[in-house]
């Protein structure tokens, strides 16, 4: 096992690197410099202009230029908010774990809807069960995650005035008030993200298990008289995993940009709202920095999932 | 035997699929809506009537006005064209990408495949939304300056959107090819002599186009999405061109005292989105037999 985490790892870190490049490509091409409306002030003399230029290295090749941010970045330096005030690991730290909270808890509500339906409706196909299942995962991933946001606030929030729909960070409330007041206002965001994947991943899930229920050996456990139960749930389903798996991990991008988009809505403070805050600021490190964060976890997740992959599918590890 | 064609045998396959079908028929409506409607709804899309500002539907505004006294039936008619045409679009660019791709690795094999895999993958693992938020926020201006501001953000966003869609059709074009280049037919063309290139567009490309189309109907959807979540973020088109996505955006703040002004766009692109799933799923019943238990 330790083998193939190293080995997973060793993928890991060229893509890691390549998406940087990306990045760093990407700023670079862009028009204007961060030293562009400063070259319009004419407090400042030319003089000190060409120094600042010289001293960030503004006019070094852009191959230096790569390396002197991935040091930078490395080495934990990753710049100044110019908005905030404040460095911008220190700002990304406070948001980072808010934002795991809501991807985290979302993902479990998505995989207690997934599983059990898609498995079910996979045991029964074309049964009454599995066409309206079916036809509710459509419509579940085909409603964009902020109208379902929007819907939500409309129905919960001001009609029923149930749910609170800005997350509010500073409650004052102590003990078993707090928890309450926190998982009030969390059970918006995350319903609208677990939903979505909810949705896509049934489909996934029947998918795998229609699959893995026409293999011989699931005839052979049948017909040596086990019941239909312990056939699906022990032979079945961990088998129809190892693709779902897959198929999760490729959809972790999505999953993060739905997060971005719930952020903003519920005004949650995560590094989706840093972010779309930090453009409408045109704060570019915090931009650049939020950015990569999302990459890492990304490749974070996969990682994981390929991890998962080993421990479901042990032929993976030998190989 | 009565012969039949593949068109009509694919007909056949997809009218079986009663929701794609459904889906077919509202899809048509909004397409002929939103092309000839703005003909026949005379109401200016920018005309401001402040007598008559948040009015629930009423006869003379079938769905209703905006805070400025706008018809929002007018905007959503004008929009669902930009909607629509920006969707067209991304998935026209990502399918050129992907299947160019696709086609040369799959036919190139060794170091050229798995240089473009490699690549592919790494795109693949790319986090798109705040990607496709840094593009525009870096090069809208530059391509405002450049074509002026409606066609700069269209060209903006249909590049990127169609750039990060490209993968997976990238991905199937060359599983195909995998397959389909070991086929009699295709050596019966080599061996009279036919160059690669000729082999790939004469007697390759045709027969791996089934899944493409498939999956280009689905990216049609998810370029919907794409664009209406940029403009509902308030980074997509600006606020003279009410796309879908931008309507939903302006009408956040007034959720509470005009609820018809979201839910009008947002069904619109829902009802957009699931019924182009659902073609989508018909068209794999239709064009990939072995798909169908």
């Amino acid at each position: 096992m330790g083998h193939y985490l190293l080995r997973r790892l060793a993928i890991a870190v060229p893509s890691l690197l390549g998406i940087s490049v990306v990045l760093f490509t990407v700023l670079a091409l862009a028009p204007g410099d961060p030293f562009s409306e400063m070259a319009l002030n004419p407090n400042i003399p030319p003089e000190v202009q060409a120094n600042l230029r010289l001293k960030f290295g503004l006019d070094d090749p852009i191959w230096q230029r790569y390396f002197r941010w991935l040091l930078a970045m490395f080495h934990g330096d990753w710049g100044f908010s110019f908005i905030s005030r404040v460095d911008v690991d220190t700002l990304i730290l406070q948001r980072v774990p808010v934002t795991l909270a809501v991807i985290g808890a979302s993902q479990v509500v998505a995989l207690l809807i997934a599983l059990p339906v898609g498995i079910y409706s996979a045991a029964r196909p074309y049964s009454w069960f599995d066409r309206i299942a079916s036809t509710l995962a459509f419509v579940g991933f085909s409603l964009p995650t902020f109208f379902t946001g929007l819907l939500l606030i409309l129905l919960f929030s001001i009609k029923l005035d149930w749910l609170p729909f800005v997350f509010r960070s500073d409650i004052a409330a102590t003990g078993w008030q707090w928890w309450w007041e926190h998982l009030k206002q969390a059970i918006m965001p995350v319903m609208v993200l677990g939903l979505f994947q909810g949705a896509s991943w049934t489909r996934y899930v029947r998918s795998a298990v229609l699959d893995v229920v026409r293999l011989d050996y699931v005839t052979t456990a049948r017909s040596k008289g086990l019941r239909e139960r312990a056939v699906i749930m022990k032979h079945v389903v961990r088998n129809a995993l190892i693709p779902v798996v897959t198929l999760v991990a490729l959809t972790m991008p999505q999953v993060f940009g739905g997060a971005i988009v719930t952020e903003q809505i519920f005004r949650v403070p995560g590094i989706g709202s840093l972010l779309i805050d930090a453009i409408l600021r045109n704060d570019t490190p915090v931009v650049m920095a939020v950015t990569f964060v999302f990459s890492c976890l990304v490749i974070l997740f996969n990682l994981i999932a390929d991890l998962l992959y080993g421990w479901l599918d042990p032929r993976i590890s030998y190989r | 035997m009565r012969r039949v064609s593949p068109a009509a045998e694919a007909w056949r396959r997809f009218r079986r699929h009663k929701l794609a079908v459904a889906g077919l028929i509202v899809l048509s409506v909004m397409v002929l809506m939103v092309a000839f409607g703005p003909l026949f709804w005379r109401i200016s899309v920018n005309d401001i009537d402040f007598s008559a500002r948040l009015q629930t539907p009423t006869r003379a505004h079938p769905f209703g006005t905006d805070d400025l006294g706008q018809d929002i039936f007018a905007r959503m008619l004008y929009g669902g064209r930009i909607s629509l045409a920006v969707g067209l679009a991304a998935m026209t660019m990502a399918l050129l990408v992907g299947v160019t791709i696709g086609a040369i690795a799959g036919i190139s094999r060794g170091a050229v495949d798995a240089a473009l895999m490699w690549l592919t993958d790494l795109f693949l693992s790319l986090p798109q939304l705040p990607l496709l938020l840094i593009l525009i926020y870096l090069f809208r201006d530059a391509l405002k300056a450049a074509f002026g501001p409606e066609v700069g953000v269209f060209l903006l966003i249909v590049l990127v959107i169609g750039g990060f869609r490209w993968m997976p059709v990238a991905r199937l074009v060359r599983a195909q090819f995998f397959s389909l280049r070991e086929k009699e037919f295709v050596e019966a063309a080599r061996a009279l002599g036919a160059s690669v290139p000729r082999q790939v567009v004469r007697h390759i490309l045709p027969n791996s186009l089934g899944p493409v189309i498939v999956a280009g109907t689905i990216d049609v959807a998810a370029a919907i999405i794409a664009e209406s979540t940029l403009s509902f973020l308030g980074l997509g088109f600006p606020p003279d061109i009410p796309t879908w996505g931008r309507i939903l955006y302006d009408s956040k703040e007034y959720l509470d005292i005009a609820p018809h002004w979201a839910l009008f766009p947002g069904t619109a692109i829902f009802l957009a989105v699931l019924t182009i799933n659902f073609v989508g799923d018909g068209l794999r019943d239709a064009l990939d037999p072995r798909k169908v238990l």
